[in-house]
Formats: C-alpha cells, structure tokens, sequence
C-alpha cells in the first residue's frame, strides 16, 4: 500500500510538470500582453512597459520565467502576483477558492444524493416505465447546455415565480447558491444515473444476490448491503473525477449567476491574458484532479476486498 | 467537457475481447457467420433511438447544406422598423418573422436556419480530427509499449490534466478572428486524449490475440500488422466514443461562443450569448437558438448510445 502510494506520487510529478508548462507556454507564447493591458486604449510610455514588464520578469526568457515561477511556488508558496490589482495571488486564491468549494460541494451533495437515488430506482425496475422516464430525464439533463439550462431555470424561477434570487450576492447564504449549484450538477447527475442504473441493474442478476435472497436476509438487507457495495465502485470513480470537474467547470456557471469564484477569476485571468495568475489557479485545479484521482483509486482496495495494492 | 464519456471508455474498452473472433471471421469468410458490424447493423435498424436521432441528424444536415431551402430570410440583414417585433402565429410557420425579430431587427428564424452550420461544421471536423490524431497515438503507445508508450500516456496525462474548456479558452483568446479552423483545432488540441487512451487500452489487448502473432509470423510488417489487422478489432470501441463525442463538441462550441470566445459570425452560442442579456425584455431571441442546441446536442447523443448499446456485447 505504501509503496503503492509513493509510486503514485512519484508518477504525478511528471504530469504536474507538464501541465503546468503546458499552461505557462500557452499564455506567454500566443500574442497578448498584460501589461499593455495594464493601459487600456493609450499607447503608454516604452520606459514605464519595460520598467513594469522588468518588475514581474516578463522579460526574461519563458523558461527561466517558468523556472522562478515553480522555484517560488514550491518554496516559499508563492504563486506571483495578479497583475492587475497587484494582489499577490495567494490572497485573489484564498477569496474565490472557499466560494467555489461551497458551490461545488452543495453540486456533489445534490448529484449523489438524486444521481445515486435515481439510478437505483431505475435499476431496480430496468426495462420498465420508471427506468425509461429516468433515461428521458437523464438524456434530457445532458443534452440541454449549462448555460441554457442557467437561463431557464432563472427565467422560471427567478423572474416568473421569485422563488429565488437572479443572481448570488451573498456566497456564504446556501439559499442563494441552490439555483447555480443545481445547474452545475445536471449534467454530471445525469452520468451518475446512468452508471448507478447500469450497475445496479448488471449485478442484480449476479449469483451473490440470488444466494442472498435464498438465504432469506431482508430486501433492505440485500439492496443496501449486497447490491450497493458492488454497484457503487464505478459510481464512485466517477464522483472522484467529477470533483475536479466540478471546480473547474463552474466557469460558466458561476459567470451565469456572478459567484465570485475561482471559474470567474479564471475567465478574467484568460481575458486579461494574466500568466501568473491563471498558472496559480490551473495548478490548483490540477492538484486536486490528480489527488482526487489517487484518492478514488485507494478507496477501491476498500470497498473491493478483490483487489489489493502491493 | 469531454470528460462526462470517461464512463463509456471503461465499457468500450473491453469490446475487443467480444468481438475479436467476429471480425477475424468476417476477414477470412464474410458470407458464413455474422460480423461484429452485421449484428450492430441489424440491432441498430430495430432501435427506436436511432431512427429517431437519424432522421433530426438528417434535417439537421439538410439544414446545414441548404440553408435557403428552409427560409428566404437574410440572417444578417437588419431592419430597425422591426425592432423586438414578435408575432408568433402558428399559421406563419416557416416565415421570416415566425419566431420574431431581436434587438436590430433580424429574423431570429433566419438566424436559428444559418446558425446549424457552425455547430454542424465544429461538431464533425472536431470529432474528426480528434479521432485521427487520438487514434494514432493510441496505436503507436499501445503497439510499441515501453518508453514510447510510457512518454506519449505522460504526453496523454498532461493534456488530459488541463481543464478541457480552459485549455481551449486560453488558446482561443489568442484569436481576435475565430474562423471554424481554428475552433476545431482548439477542441481538438484539448479533446484528443480520450480516444487515445481508448485506441491504446483496444489495441494492447488486440495485440496478443493469436492471429496477430500468426501475422507476425507469416512475416507481416508493422504498418499491415498495425492497419490490417489490428485497427479494424479496436475500431469499435473507439466508434462508440466518437459518436457520443460529436454532440458534446457541439455543446462546447456554443458554450465557448457563450464565453465571448466562440465562432465569430452567425451561430447558436453567439445569439444565446446576445439574447442572454436581453432575457427580461425579449425571452425569445434567447429561446429558439436554445431549443436548436438542445435538440441537435440530444440528436447525437442518442446516437451515440444507439451505436454503444448495438456495439457493446455487454449490453446485449
């Protein structure tokens, strides 16, 4: 397990390595410029350019711009500083991050408890009515885009109904953060339906719950104990995957209902073509994508007794 | 975006397995047993899924390529007397102001008919040129093995961890005029990794099936062995990806066009985008080009799971 662990570990440096180079390449190579963004529509003096451009070392070459980058962020965590406000990153991280994990929570709660509830029910009823309502309803959930399902549901609820506010003032108030957190779940509600009924559906013909039932244990029993145990392992690959998707997918969502999280500092940091700002973030996206990753992969020794890590 | 058919690769990937020995018949004696693609044809012909997401994937490519059939309307053509004018009368079907006017007088009907092109474009150029490029460096990681393989699933790995729409925002943002070349490329430079990492896990199972290594034998060369007999064994998981894949670009055109950092011109996701602002005066501009989006995403994606359900033994 431990060795398995660090192996693990080992494996994601490489990935980080890259994908964080990959990002820094892409911002500093396509043509755009923050500090002229700094501007506007004057011109700007050339001294003050490259006074400024000296002071956040965009005039060093890439890779040794990449190198000071990673050297500060791993030292001395420090992500570099957003150019327009001249905040250090950090700060900018810590407002939007906690935003953003509320949001995203509220979405994970909402997916597995009507993503895994629904695909059970329509599991257990496969090829009946139920099971094709459900498979209306999930193919509905993906087809229909974020952002159109956001206008909807504001049209209806906000403006028609006023069951709910248009837009999220307050990111603390969880009343507030329903509407975008239901639209950020649909899609991925709609996977978990699917793969909770597949499953379900798959291992209810499986002889362990056939010698259940003949052992006479309870229905509750053998639904809540046997089938789930089983059909829950794909699911909850899935649910690991999803959270990071969950975090950085919120672009839209949160743009739709101005959060200010990190999916909107993320769309500004790309406007603005600011580097350091949009490495800082990508690299956290990334780090709780692969820790997420690791993290479902060493549930499965628990949940699956079949396999083993060495 | 690409993310939400992860789920699909684990079930495709196993295909092979089920139907190696179908396909190897089908190549030494196509009149005896039914193939693989034999059995996929004739389940599909009986799904209601498919005939239903045929027949608007039809329309929709009518549509496409004949814009003038459906209306006479100019989708650019403005006429300010007609500001925000909505008449809809059922009666009217087909007319230009049919579905109404938006905020500089256009024919949202005309706009919604010109519009399907640039997701009809985007959706199929990407799934292509993700296919290709996703395909062969599956098939060179997954033929190779060793170092090759372990560098280019690290290369998979690193474009995979991005984001997939921040990835192609970043890049998207570097183009003041976004043509469709250059909307695909960004889809596709970010899309690839699924289908590799498909093609890879189909063709490393594929490899030592028995009449792969009789190939060998007989003296074969690496790009028969590679096309020839491999490839059409690893085809179909990858088919069933592709497939779910063209309805999920679709949706991530409009969502870029959404984000300011789509098409430029005519286009679902840009009018959304437009009628979005005017939600609380015009609902309707933002309405149609929706419903247009919704049904197209929900076309291709039915066929996707039509042609999963016909081409994965499992779900037989």
């Amino acid at each position: 397990m431990g060795r398995y662990v660090a192996r693990r570990l080992l494996q994601m440096i490489p990935v980080f390595i890259g994908t964080t180079l990959l990002i820094f390449l892409m911002v500093y190579a396509l043509p755009g410029d923050p500090v002229r963004g700094l501007f506007g529509d004057k011109a700007g003096s050339p001294q003050v350019i490259a006074a400024l451009r000296h002071q956040y070392g965009l005039d060093q070459p890439i890779l040794v711009q990449y190198w000071h980058y990673m050297r500060d962020m791993i030292l001395h965590a420090d992500f570099g500083t957003q150019i327009a406000s001249g905040r250090p990153v950090t700060d900018v991280l810590g407002d939007a991050f906690p935003v953003t994990l509320r949001l995203a929570s509220l979405a994970f709660v909402i997916e597995v408890v009507v993503g895994i509830g629904l695909g059970i029910m329509a599991g257990m009823r496969a090829g009946r009515l139920t099971d094709n309502v459900v498979l209306l309803i999930s193919l509905l959930l993906i087809s229909v885009p974020v952002f159109v399902l956001g206008f909807i549901l504001k049209v209806v609820f906000a403006f028609q109904l006023n069951w709910l506010p248009p837009n999220v003032n307050d990111s603390t108030n969880y009343n507030e953060l329903l509407m975008p957190a239901i639209v950020l779940a649909a899609a991925s509600l709609a996977y978990v339906t699917r793969l909770t009924r597949t499953s379900v559906a798959e291992n209810l013909r499986a002889d362990y719950i056939r010698t259940a039932i003949a052992k006479g244990l309870p229905k509750r029993r053998v639904v809540g104990v046997h089938l789930m145990r089983n059909s829950l392992i794909p699911v909850i690959t899935y649910l690991g995957t999803d959270i990071g998707a969950l975090m950085g997918g919120a672009v839209v969502t949160e743009g739709l209902f101005n959060i200010q999280g990190i999916g909107l500092t993320i769309y500004q940091s790309i406007v603005r073509r600011e580097g350091t700002t949009l490495v800082g973030l990508v690299t956290i996206l990334v780090l709780i994508y692969l820790v997420a990753n690791l993290l479902v992969d060493l549930l499965y020794a628990v949940l699956d007794p079949r396999i083993r890590y060495a | 975006m690409p993310d939400v058919t992860k789920t699909d690769v684990k079930t495709g990937a196993q295909d092979p397995v089920g139907g190696a020995p179908a396909v190897a018949a089908l190549e030494a004696k196509p009149e005896k047993a039914r193939s693989l693609w034999g059995d996929a044809w004739a389940d599909l012909r009986r799904s209601w899924i498919f005939i239903v997401s045929s027949v608007l994937i039809f329309i929709l490519l009518l549509i496409t390529f004949f814009p003038g059939w459906f209306t006479s309307a100019e989708p650019i053509l403005g006429d300010l007397s007609k500001h925000y004018l909505q008449k809809p009368k059922l009666g009217d079907i087909g007319s230009a102001d049919w579905l109404g006017y938006d905020q500089q007088g256009r024919s949202v009907y005309a706009r919604v008919i010109y519009g399907t092109r640039a997701s009809i474009a985007v959706g199929f150029g990407t799934t292509l040129l993700v296919t290709l490029l996703g395909s062969l460096v599956g098939m060179i990681a997954g033929y190779f093995g060793g170092v090759v393989d372990s560098v280019l699933s690290r290369l998979t790995d690193v474009f995979f961890g991005i984001p997939f729409l921040l990835g192609t925002m970043v890049v998207l943002n570097s183009f003041p005029d976004r043509t469709t070349w250059i909307v695909i490329g960004a889809l596709g430079l970010f899309g690839w990794t699924q289908i590799s990492r498909v093609m890879r896990g189909a063709v490393i199972t594929t490899k030592q099936a028995d009449y792969v290594q009789a190939a060998k034998a007989l003296g074969a060369g690496t790009p028969r062995i590679m096309f020839r007999h491999i490839l059409p064994n690893t085809l179909a998981p990858v088919i069933v990806v592709a497939t779910i894949s063209l309805g999920v670009y679709i949706a991530a055109e409009a969502t870029l066009s959404f984000l300011g950092l789509g098409l430029s011109g005519v286009s679902w996701g840009n009018d959304i985008s437009d009628g979005g602002n005017q939600i609380r005066v015009a609902q309707w501009i933002m309405l149609y080009p929706s419903i247009m989006l919704s049904i197209t995403v929900l076309a291709f994606i039915m066929l996707g799971e039509a042609v999963r359900n016909a081409l994965d033994p499992k779900m037989r």
